[in-house]
């Protein structure tokens, strides 16, 4: 029996050891490599089944509802919770086997921001990057470069309780930076900030691109699509879709409308409208004078502009206006969790 | 090892920068100080025939003040972390679960120590102006070590208690309850005369009077210490147990 169980452990140690040697030869680029993770709660399944691998130097924002499975996600990631089945790997290294490497390579910053009030920033980040293994030396140097990278010069001696939450929000920042991370994991980073200081984190984070690895969640669209290279967006515990936001939009353009403004009695432009084989669909409007709104939608994804530019000039027309709807991310997050919202419901 | 010293001085540093520590030290003072004050009274100029730490030890002011205070160090050490979320980021660092639970646990019984060093005050008085016997090293010694042994325990379960819930009025609750009911182990071993006469009964271990009476005379004995290092151990165990068990499927 003991024999056999030397055997097995040395079975699992060389499995671990040729898979990780494996996997370091032939993906090197890849960062986070999630198979099949699942994480149930008590009675309730917070993330059903997800795959997704983020690359190297990537910047990555998971989108979702509230209650989509963002922070669950982060939480597994960064290791503060195992999975209930499916395993995640972060530089190669297994999360839950490895957890003393992978903590090393990742700064996490939890949903709220959670920082010790009473500390001084100053103090609580050389505290962090003690407790992230840094000696005295070391952690000092670190400090003095994060509080400089998130412009904390200013109030490195006062108390972190009395700062400004846009401030706090930068010394969570700063605390996950501290150790030289190459993952960021940042659960809501810009949540209950002004706009003003919604922009400096934004320019911040958008800085790290490159050196580091960034996995964002949020549920604000344009602040995906300002930052980051991909979108994966999740609902009810599920990755339903993970494109570049340009290509999620070029998805849907498929069906973008287009709106013209033209100068033409309302009866004459609607027939010559209708005759068009390519349009689909035509909504009017009168808009002011003699100009008429008309918004159309294509029958086979076809740009519909040319050929109202074409008719214009045929029946001698004014068009003041011709301007084609591109789908904004909301649209496409709008579309790809409409469905199952309602089944809910 | 450095990450512990890095925690401990955290620790002791929110005990010390913060107003309750010096409430709760304020509270101990006032009532050991109090009582010191009544003993005084009462001695007049006779010489007694035990140690004064013995009159003071044996009293029930000593074991209320230890299950009131314990629960009030101990309650903040895990729930307020769990509360606020920072149990989060410090578990994603490179700590060890085993390193969290030893470092709150020391700086706890640390600060607990020092709740009672003005006792010290109250023992110097007794020998500068009155006209008690010296007082012996061993006594002194045999008084801080009960001390140190029976806060040991009750630390260890406040914990627990701690480690067990996100609210710290739920952790100082539970802590009071099972302090409560040591309590009165110890009073039914005090009491029943079955079990103070037979020193097999399981029911001896719990005299708490009896353990706090020979150090007071600075009797130190091993049995003793081994059931308040133990019970402090299992309690501390537990709540290891219960820090790892976050990491459980």
């Amino acid at each position: 029996m003991f024999y056999v169980g030397i055997v097995k452990v040395f079975i699992r140690r060389w499995r671990n050891y040729s898979a990780r040697m494996a996997l370091s030869i032939t993906v090197r680029n890849v960062m986070i490599e999630v198979s099949n993770l699942t994480k149930r709660y008590a009675g309730r399944t917070a993330v059903d089944d997800i795959s997704f691998t983020v690359a190297r130097g990537e910047i990555v924002g998971l989108l979702g509802p509230n209650g989509a499975g963002k922070s669950t996600t982060m939480r597994v990631l960064s290791g503060f919770m195992p999975a209930t089945s499916g395993t995640v790997r972060v530089g190669g290294f297994d999360i839950f086997h490895d957890s003393d490497e992978t903590r090393r390579r990742i700064g996490y910053m939890p949903e709220n921001n959670p920082l010790h009030p009473e500390m001084r920033v100053r103090e609580y980040l050389k505290f962090r990057a003690r407790l992230k293994g840094f000696g005295w030396k070391k952690s000092r140097e670190r400090v003095t470069t994060v509080i400089e990278q998130c412009g904390l010069a200013e109030v490195d001696r006062r108390i972190i309780g009395q700062l400004s939450k846009g401030y706090k929000q930068r010394v969570g920042l700063a605390d996950a930076l501290v150790h030289e991370p190459e993952l960021i994991i940042l659960d809501e980073p810009t949540i209950g900030l002004d706009p003003q200081q919604i922009r400096s984190v934004r320019s911040l984070i958008k800085n790290l691109a490159g050196n580091h690895t960034v996995l964002i969640s949020t549920h604000i669209l344009p602040e995906v699509e300002m930052m980051c290279g991909r979108v994966l967006i999740m609902l009810g515990g599920r990755v339903l879709a993970s494109d570049t936001p340009e290509n999620l939009q070029r998805r849907m353009a498929g069906g973008s409308q287009v709106i013209a403004e033209i100068a033409a009695s309302p009866s004459a432009l609607r027939t010559a409208c209708e005759n068009l084989s390519q349009v689909a669909c035509i909504e009017m409007a009168v808009v002011e004078g003699e100009f008429s709104r008309c918004v159309l939608t294509p029958r086979d994804g076809q740009d519909l502009r040319p050929l109202i530019f074409k008719l214009a000039q045929v029946n001698g027309w004014t068009l003041r206006e011709l301007t084609r709807s591109r789908h904004s991310l909301e649209d496409i997050y709008m579309q790809v969790t409409r469905p199952r919202t309602e089944d809910v419901e | 090892m450095k990450i512990f010293w890095t925690l401990l001085r955290r620790e002791l540093g929110t005990f010390f920068l913060s107003l309750t520590g010096y409430v709760i030290i304020a509270a101990v003072t006032l009532i050991v100080g109090s009582t010191f004050v009544m003993l005084i009274h009462n001695m007049g100029t006779k010489p007694f025939a035990m140690p004064v730490t013995q009159l003071f030890f044996n009293s029930f002011m000593f074991w209320l003040l230890v299950i009131l205070v314990a629960p009030a160090i101990t309650m903040r050490l895990f729930a307020l972390e769990k509360a606020s979320g920072t149990f989060e980021t410090l578990m994603t660092t490179s700590v060890g679960d085993l390193q969290v639970v030893a470092a709150k646990f020391t700086a706890a019984v640390f600060f607990y120590m020092v709740t009672w060093l003005p006792t010290l005050v109250g023992l110097a008085i007794i020998q500068c102006f009155t006209n008690q016997p010296k007082l012996d090293p061993g006594v002194v010694g045999g008084m801080y070590l009960g001390i140190f042994l029976s806060g040991c325990l009750f630390l260890a379960i406040g914990c627990l208690a701690s480690a067990l819930t996100k609210s710290q009025m739920v952790a100082a609750m539970l802590s009071l309850a099972v302090g409560v009911i040591l309590f009165i182990l110890a009073y039914m071993a005090q009491v029943l005369p079955d079990a103070a006469e037979s020193a097999t009964g399981a029911l001896y271990y719990f005299n708490l009077f009896k353990h706090m009476e020979d150090f007071t005379r600075g009797v130190v004995d091993t049995r003793t210490v081994i059931f308040y290092a133990t019970a402090a151990f299992l309690f501390l165990f537990l709540t290891l147990r219960v820090v790892e068990s976050r990491r459980w499927k």
